[in-house]
């Protein structure tokens, strides 16, 4: 039945070059990174020691873990919410919104942040109509602090907390709620004790994807913090354009690496993440 | 829920999810009358609709080398991802062993490795092999970082293909390569073509990566962008901002028929 092992011999052929490729140039300079940690400017954990002992360092940190906790339950709540009402109207309806959700998804983060920064900044749109409403007779401070950092990484992760979840309510049997409900649960009840906890997986799944996403995010943080909001990601160019320092920018990166890894390891141990990076 | 039925549950249910939507499309909205601005400034048009900015854009050799050299970078880092990409995929689909299952979850990888990583450790290496602030060096770049995108979708096209097709090409006597261009590729070519789209959206966005390999030669549109908004907030963002949308916009139209082709061609 199986043709013999040259024949398989052959098609690992096929994924040779990729693998190749993959491997010297990209995890080898991983590994690089790791390396150059350990060793630059002196051999030892001295770079890492700076982990515990900077009060700098630990405010950066506190701020992307404060930044990233607010984005990922924002994110999860609207998001629900959204998948929520595609998974119970009808098709055409489910389309319209499906279109949006893409529509930003596929959209240029680039293009979303300046977007973000033209409605929110002291000049900008949402301050204009607000002064011409009179809702306000003094410009607010939209951007350029942690709102505006929030608004735009929300933004961002919006489409990667909707698909997940909806994907999940999607499959879920319409006959497990109408069953509560015909013996007595009240709509809220149904929802919370029957819907919900079948939905678990999708939450999970939105969960884990937004958390890691915003830990490592770069671009809208940059713009919108307009550097008064400074994530680890942020930090780690900064760091390194100015100082040149290659031990230090090397051990925070490899920092971030661990803790994303770390995440993954101990939700792997409950989720298949293959399932999770593969569904969207 | 019963379809159609307007209870207050309903009602709130909807509303909510249309207040979160209109949140998400806002900026796109928003970004189509201040791209028609009369201002030299960003804002909302004061006086009348103006095609100034446009027009900036159009007749500014900066921009338009910067989308030019964009252009070049996407569609060859593209190329590469597609061919490695569809034969890594292809190949772990047909072995189907333990071992073949963890290479392709191992290509998965540059998706989860946070980006400033991974540019500061190729920028790291490309400093050895004199690739920094050369095509060649950003084209090499993209394609890694794009090579999982084109695995997921050509393997979720692979994953519903016969196997048994392509037994009987083979026991038919057509060679490994004649097997794969005239079976299998024709029947993954939805898959194929919505990894290649998914590649050249990435790479034509990619921002990271460039600021850290490139210095003065290389100046994507992406990097011009970047700057603009750094600099001063220049009104032909905006207009570049809106062809970008509607450039968006065509691709995932294109990507929406392809997905719908890949699924009828399975069923």
């Amino acid at each position: 039945m199986f043709p013999g092992m040259s024949q398989h011999g052959r098609y690992w052929l096929l994924i040779l070059p990729a693998v190749a490729l993959m491997l010297v140039f990209y995890i080898y300079p991983l590994l690089q990174v790791l390396w150059i940690s350990v060793t630059e400017p002196e051999p030892g954990l001295g770079n890492y020691r700076e982990l515990f002992t900077s009060a700098f360092l630990h405010k950066i940190w506190w701020t992307t873990a404060r930044i990233c906790v607010i984005t990922t339950v924002l994110t999860v709540l609207f998001g629900y919410v959204v998948a929520f009402a595609m998974a119970h109207v009808r098709q055409r309806h489910m389309t319209a919104i499906m279109f949006c959700v893409l529509l930003t998804f596929w959209l240029s983060v680039l293009v979303r942040a300046f977007a973000w920064v033209m409605l929110l900044r002291t000049e900008g749109v949402i301050n204009e109509a607000l002064l011409w409403i009179g809702l306000t007779d003094q410009p607010l401070r939209l951007s350029r602090n942690e709102f505006g950092v929030v608004v735009g990484m929300v933004h961002f992760m919006l489409p990667l907390a909707i698909l997940p979840i909806y994907a999940n309510l999607r499959g879920i049997d319409a006959s497990y709620v109408s069953a509560a409900r015909g013996m007595g649960a009240s709509a809220w009840k149904a929802f919370w004790w029957v819907y919900l906890p079948l939905s678990k997986p999708g939450v999970i799944a939105a969960t884990i994807l937004v958390f890691v996403f915003s830990l490592g995010f770069f671009i809208t943080p940059a713009i919108l913090g307009g550097g008064r909001v400074v994530m680890i990601s942020e930090f780690i160019r900064v760091a390194f354009e100015e100082t040149l320092l290659w031990g230090k920018a090397t051990m925070l990166s490899a920092s971030l690496l661990f803790c994303v890894l770390l995440i993954l390891a101990i939700v792997g141990r409950v989720v298949d993440l293959r399932r999770v990076f593969g569904s969207t | 829920m019963t379809e159609g039925k307007l209870t207050f549950g309903r009602c709130m249910v909807l509303g909510a999810a249309w207040t979160v939507l209109g949140f998400l499309v806002l900026p796109m909205v928003i970004i189509f009358p201040v791209s028609l601005t009369d201002q030299y400034y960003l804002s909302l048009p004061k006086e009348k609709l103006s095609l100034e900015h446009y027009e900036a854009f159009f007749t500014n050799e900066i921009w338009l080398s910067a989308t030019f050299q964009s252009f070049v970078i996407a569609t060859a880092s593209t190329a590469l991802a597609v061919l490695l990409g569809t034969l890594c995929a292809i190949g772990c689909w047909r072995i189907s062993t333990r071992a073949s299952d963890s290479v392709r979850s191992f290509m998965l990888v540059p998706i989860i490795v946070p980006t400033v990583v991974q540019a500061l450790a190729l920028y790291r290496f490309w400093i050895d092999l004199r690739l920094v602030d050369t095509y060649a060096g950003v084209i090499l770049a993209h394609t890694l970082i794009t090579i999982p995108y084109v695995v997921i979708t050509v393997s979720a096209s692979l994953a519903r293909f016969d196997l048994r097709i392509e037994q009987a090409a083979r026991n038919l006597g057509a060679s490994i390569s004649q097997t794969i261009r005239l079976v299998i590729v024709p029947r993954i070519m939805p898959g194929v073509l919505s990894g290649a789209i998914f590649a050249f959206t990435i790479s034509f966005d990619e921002i990271v990566m460039v600021l850290f390999i490139t210095s003065r030669k290389i100046y994507t549109l992406p990097k011009r962008i970047w700057n603009g908004i750094q600099d001063h907030l220049d009104p032909t963002i905006a207009a570049i901002a809106t062809m970008l949308i509607v450039l968006t916009l065509a691709l995932l139209l294109a990507e929406l028929w392809l997905r719908q082709r890949r699924q009828r061609s399975n069923s």
